[in-house]
């Protein structure tokens, strides 16, 4: 309950920021906390400078840039889930951050925060991955682009490297459709995720075209299923072509059990997830 | 480090710790101990205050994030002494029994019902998803959103559940 | 209600009334432990063993010590001369102090610092140097039971007793009972269904932490102890026995209590040692359990292992029920631990009338003390029966409802019905109760809906269930079973106690020994006075918690308050009435048999505009040279109520599911409850005590497990792991009730705190166990979580169809 002591730095601007984190060992960004304060307060992690990056300005929006949309560092999970572009282009992130937590949660806590964290159990991480989105990293060097599938390592890992930032998150204006659904801890899309399936596809001229389906909760990070995909595309997008294509969503991932599913359990929830978000985003896209 | 903040209307200058959380300088710096603590997990809402017009959980916020915000507990709600709709609603529809959880009970329904005037049960379910009760079975405090939601857009609350007994 | 003088012509008893309590704690202004601070006050962390089982081998706290703030940091050598912790029955191993060469659970305090502030505490005992030996931990009931490794090596067995009946503690007769069974069984017409199944490990969880602020005064010699207990005179009476003071040296006050459910019965070892470190230091003390203190170091409750078989004829006459079963005390005995079981052996037939062996062992494990917590072995006796009931139905092919109204002890045989093992019961109307539940829900159209729904391929199910509690505890002659807290310097029998005073204004301050932690008593204790009085109840305070205040209470459990300390506090306030009537016939010069009580003060039988108030009558009490000759001055009584018996609650519960196949996960659609707790004082609070009730009831059967892995972690130690029910996860409850007033109290009432938890996990169950009744399935354990659920699904589909 009582964290141990640290540092504290509030810089009004990234540069700022990332210089403080380039000059200090041991630093830590702190944006809404949800995750990171619980640890600390465990002692379970106890950083000895906290980065506080929620004073800085420009952090805070959600911009439409013509082929993208981009959500800032301090974007709540509320925001995430409430807004407009993000609904309209984006399904599957605005559906996963609406279950991320829970109201109080989800008003502090950000989505960038939740990516950044890569829980292997949360639900806007396989979303961002589906979508095919982009990371943006800034530090002291510069500011690089991470594309969403070289962004998760392991548990509790990404590319993200010390000293650098996860300013923001791009999802392409790709069309198509996409959705989200996870069975939670309580059941139904409470907590965090026994397992969850996000889906983006597009379709034409009566055919799945193209599609991306990342798993949450089964294996040691967010993971594409390359297999759904692969025998998706071409498809009529039917309820039984998309049942058989679901019954591929573990190739290449080796599940992890837990508390709340046996391997077993979450490599059949991770197939009844997919082929329920195919359901979902192949509707949304016709 | 130093922290000003308004909490319930009144600037409030401090200096704590860095590690120190919000709900430790609410309750031990300010005094104001309505806001509880529950559980070091995030989970049981106990702690819920209002800052800058959203409900957040106050011990999973260092008391320096919130530089510079305006807070409002549990003590900040009965304005003029007048109880709130919702304080009101808790205390005739019998939305608490042992009192600890409500604090952060009544200010989650505010917040919900400042974005929802008019929530369904379902609504008022998944909006107090983050507030942990373990005396009422979340029954009443249904009811007593319910009343309050009501009182909030000026018509009469529904009938208790209970027959009116002569008392 | 009658009794006393004259006429109450206001009733408030039986009707609603607002909560008195309810302004403070909406404002926030109601005062918790923690919420105390006084001038100098030190706090306190724990040292805890990160083992269930190990050999301490070094305690080094040099570094602790050194650092700023830190006042001081005990060990068991530090307080070895205080002895064990107190414990109401003392079977078994006593929970030490603090571990001294040994701990024998994850979680057991081995160090404890004091320090300037929490989060120096913590910081220091986190510097504090343990060196352990690991040893094998006996974690498994069944292992535990077979004495194959012992839990302590200076006992002789694991096992430190079995509760057997019936009857009970009569070896003959549960000789003959056994045979009468085994003698159904060999019968050709007969057929026997067993369940075993896990009764799953809880952890109580009220929302306020456990916390308690101890301050010695070493000129008045006495200590004053905040804490959140339920009960603040075993407490205080616990802490004079430690440390050799009287009962006058102690006051122990509890102030709001946020939620106990028993686990706050318990005298703990930390509100012994902030005591001690107060004393040493000189300073008030405090320690506020963390919720991750509150997992390892606050009592459980279940845990239990058992094998329930029901043996009858294919027309559902139930002709034997056996229990068989384990149940885990954790490694030390606390307060009531070995006794809980006991609880359940008392209703181990529940509303029936069969041939019943009910056999549970008590064992100790490496893993946390278990003690009551809410239903207290009564949760459990009620589960195993009415799941073994349900699955002897399903074999038979008859209703369930038949099956149990067939098998109910019949209405005319009360009074003067007995349970299984002997005790008798007060009052009790099974089928009426069942029937009631059943018009009401409409079970013939539900039953109807459900199959039309599986006809559509849906997992669908209906669970019925029934309970009768023992509860209202009374008798107070249970002390002669070797129940009370003798031990605690407190003799007490199971009685009750109120004080009833009429100040001078004409206002009235009733003062009680038992206190809540939620369950309304400065509400329902108005009521009770206000009816025999005529005193509003806006005009009447009442007072609790503060030893030094309030006469000798031993507490809010077992269902108990009203139906032992009400009846007393109505016996007070009669008193008070006749001497009131006294005063007001002086007043009115009229004779007292003459004088009714009515809106707000005393007139003369038919002359209703000669009216004395209370405040006339007050006055003239205590200005005692204006009494007549004889007459004492005051207007107060105290009475003690000793109840002649517990009283028997009873009712039935109907829950209708959907399970997602796909994913095991289960909905809970409706939850009907027809419950009958003989009089209702308050129909708003009842009702609020039986949704708490369902909340936990359900909370066990789908959401909550405590258990220990193999090895003697314990991974549930904050509500990440260990999930509560929330408001999304729960329906509203739709509740009826029966009443059939009980003739143990002279209100009628029986108690209503434990009835919701007691009906309701097996009810769950058994509905969850219907809808994957289609698929063969024919036990699930809880709690129903959706991985265990599909994986009884697969195993059905994997096999077949199970028998």
């Amino acid at each position: 309950m009582y964290p141990r002591s640290f540092e504290y730095v509030s810089p009004g601007s990234l540069d700022e920021a990332t210089s403080v984190l380039a000059s200090t060992e041991g630093a830590k960004v702190l944006a809404g906390g949800m995750s990171l304060l619980p640890l600390m307060k465990l002692r379970l992690f106890s950083p000895d400078v906290l980065v506080d990056i929620g004073r800085i300005p420009g952090l805070s929006s959600i911009e439409d840039r013509g082929d993208h949309l981009a959500i800032g560092a301090m974007v709540r999970h509320a925001d995430t889930a409430s807004d407009s572009l993000i609904g309209e282009h984006a399904a599957a992130l605005a559906t996963a951050a609406s279950w991320t937590g829970d109201v109080q949660v989800r008003n502090q806590g950000t989505t960038c925060g939740a990516i950044a964290h890569a829980d292997i159990a949360a639900d806007q991480p396989s979303a961002a991955l589906a979508l095919g989105a982009t990371m943006v990293a800034a530090s002291a060097g510069g500011v690089r682009e991470i594309a969403a599938s070289e962004f998760f390592v392991d548990t509790l890992t990404t590319a993200l490297e010390q000293g650098e930032i996860l300013t923001e998150v791009r999802i392409p204006k790709q069309g198509g459709g996409s959705a989200y659904e996870k069975l939670g801890r309580r059941g139904g899309h409470t907590d965090y995720a026994v397992a969850g399936a996000a889906v983006w596809l597009d379709v034409s001229n009566g055919a799945v075209s193209s599609a991306r389906v990342a798993l949450t909760g089964v294996g040691a990070k967010p993971t594409l299923a390359e297999g759904v995909v692969e025998a998706l595309v071409g498809t009529d997008g039917s309820d039984a072509a998309i049942a058989e294509a679901s019954e591929r969503a573990l190739e290449g991932v080796t599940v992890l059990d837990d508390l709340f599913g046996t391997v077993e359990y979450k490599a059949h929830l991770a197939k009844v997830m997919t082929r329920r978000a195919l359901q979902q985003a192949v509707a949304a896209a016709r | 480090m130093h922290v000003s903040l308004t909490v319930n209307g009144q600037r409030a200058v401090t200096d704590v710790e860095p590690r120190t959380l919000l709900v430790h300088l609410l309750r031990e710096e300010l005094g104001l101990t309505g806001t509880h603590v529950g559980c070091d997990t995030s989970y049981c809402g106990a702690c819920t205050v209002i800052l800058d017009g959203k409900t957040v959980k106050s011990c999973t916020m260092l008391a320096v994030q919130a530089q510079g915000a305006e807070v409002t507990t549990i003590e900040g709600l009965a304005a003029n002494g007048d109880l709130h709709p919702v304080q009101e609603g808790f205390w005739e529809r019998h939305g608490l029994q042992c009192g600890f959880c409500t604090p952060g009970m009544i200010m989650s329904a505010v917040g919900l019902l400042s974005e929802n005037g008019s929530p369904s049960e379902g609504e008022i379910r998944h909006g107090l998803e983050g507030n942990l009760c373990r005396c009422t079975g979340y029954h009443n405090i249904v009811r007593a959103v319910e009343y309050a939601a009501a009182k909030m857009r000026g018509e009469e609350p529904p009938a208790p559940e209970w027959e009116e007994g002569s008392a | 209600m009658g009794g006393g003088v004259g006429v109450s012509t206001t009733s408030v008893l039986g009707g609603v009334v607002k909560r008195r309590e309810d302004p403070a704690l909406i404002r926030g202004t109601g005062l918790y432990v923690d919420d105390l601070q006084l001038p100098g006050m030190l706090h306190v962390a724990f040292v805890r063993s990160p083992y269930a089982h190990a050999r301490v081998v070094s305690v080094d706290a040099s570094d602790a010590e050194a650092m700023d703030g830190v006042r001081a940091v005990y060990t068991a050598g530090d307080v070895a001369h205080l002895g064990d912790l107190v414990a109401q029955v003392p079977v078994g191993k006593v929970r030490p102090l603090l571990a001294g060469d040994k701990v024998n659970h994850l979680g057991e305090a081995v160090a404890m610092v004091v320090a300037d502030t929490r989060y120096g505490a913590r910081d220091a005992a986190d510097a504090v140097d343990v060196e352990y030996d690991p040893l094998d931990p006996v974690i498994d009931l069944k292992e535990a039971a077979s004495d194959a490794a012992l839990v302590h090596d200076d006992m002789e067995s694991n096992v430190l007793l079995a509760w057997e009946g019936g009857p009970w503690g009569d070896e003959e007769g549960i000789a003959a009972t056994q045979q009468t069974i085994a003698d159904a069984k060999a019968q050709d017409d007969t057929v026997s269904v067993s369940i075993e199944a896990v009764n799953q490990r809880l952890l109580p969880m009220p929302m306020e932490p456990r916390s308690v602020v101890a301050d010695w005064n070493v000129g008045y010699g006495r200590f004053t102890v905040h804490s959140s207990t339920q009960i603040a005179h075993a407490l205080a009476g616990g802490i004079a026995q430690t440390f050799g003071l009287s009962l006058t040296d102690v006051r122990c006050i509890a102030p709001e209590v946020g939620g106990g459910f028993g686990c706050k019965l318990n005298v703990y070892n930390d509100e012994i040692l902030v005591c001690f470190a107060s004393q040493q230091l000189g300073r008030p003390v405090k320690f506020t359990e963390t919720r991750r203190d509150a997992a390892g170091s606050t009592i459980h409750g279940r845990g239990w292992v058992a094998t329930a078989t029901i043996t009858g004829t294919r027309d559902g006459q139930i002709l034997g029920y056996e229990l068989d079963g384990i149940a885990d005390m954790g490694a030390y005995s606390q307060n009531f631990t070995v006794a809980i079981p006991f609880l359940g052996l008392f209703v181990g037939a529940g509303q029936y009338e069969f041939p019943t062996h009910w056999k549970v062992a008590c064992v100790h494990t490496h893993t946390m003390t278990t003690d009551a917590y809410r239903g207290a072995g009564r949760p459990e006796a009620a589960y195993y029966l009415e799941r073994a009931i349900d699955a002897f139905a399903r074999e038979i092919g008859v209703d369930p409802a038949d099956v149990r109204r067939k098998n109910f002890i019949p209405a005319e045989k009360f009074p003067g019905a007995a349970t299984h093992i002997g005790f008798p019961m007060d009052t009790g109307d099974y089928e009426t109760n069942l029937d009631a539940l059943l018009e009401t829900a409409g079970y013939e159209d539900l039953k109807a809906e459900r199959d039309r729904m599986r006809a559509e391929g849906r997992l669908v199910g209906l669970g019925l269930a029934t309970y009768v509690e023992v509860c209202g505890f009374g008798p107070s002659a249970l002390v002669d079973l070797g129940f009370s807290w003798a031990s605690y310097k407190i003799p007490s029998g199971f009685n009750g106690s109120g004080l009833v005073r009429v100040q001078a204004d004409g206002t009235a301050s009733v003062i009680i020994g038992t206190g809540p932690s939620g369950q309304g008593h400065q509400t329902t204790w108005a009521q009770i006075v206000s009816n025999q009085l005529g005193i509003p109840v806006e005009n009447i305070r009442v007072s609790h918690g503060d030893t030094a205040e309030s006469p000798l209470g031993i507490g809010t459990f077992g269902s108990r308050s009203a139906a032992v300390d009400g009846s007393a506090t109505y016996e007070a306030a009669n008193k008070v009435r006749s001497k009131a009537a006294d005063l007001a016939a002086h007043l009115l010069e009229a004779s007292a048999d003459d004088i009714v009580f009515a809106d707000g003060g005393a007139h003369v039988a038919g002359s209703p505009d000669q009216q004395v108030s209370w405040s006339d009558i007050a006055t003239l009490a205590y200005q005692p040279h204006r009494l007549p000759e004889g007459m004492e001055g005051g207007l107060e009584a105290h009475a003690v109520f000793s109840p002649g018996n517990a009283t028997w609650p009873f009712g039935s519960h109907l829950a209708l599911v959907e399970v997602d196949g796909d994913t095991g996960d289960v909905k809970l659609l409706r939850y009907i409850a027809m419950d009958d707790c003989g009089n209702v004082i308050n129909p708003m609070i009842v009702d609020g005590q039986i949704h708490g009730g369902l909340a936990q009831g359900i909370g066990q059967a789908m959401f909550e497990d405590g258990d220990y892995e193999a090895d003697g972690n314990l991974l549930k130690w904050s509500f990440v792991e260990y999930p509560l029910p929330t408001s999304a996860d729960l329906p509203s409850f739709e509740l009826h009730r029966t009443v059939t007033p009980t003739d143990i109290n002279p209100l009628g009432v029986k108690g209503i705190g434990e009835a919701g938890t007691i009906g309701s996990a097996q009810t769950v169950v058994n509905a969850v166990v219907d809808a994957l009744s289609p698929l063969g399935v024919t036990h699930v354990d809880m709690p129903l979580r959706p991985k265990r659920v599909w994986a009884a699904i697969q195993a059905a589909k994997t096999n077949g169809s199970v028998s």
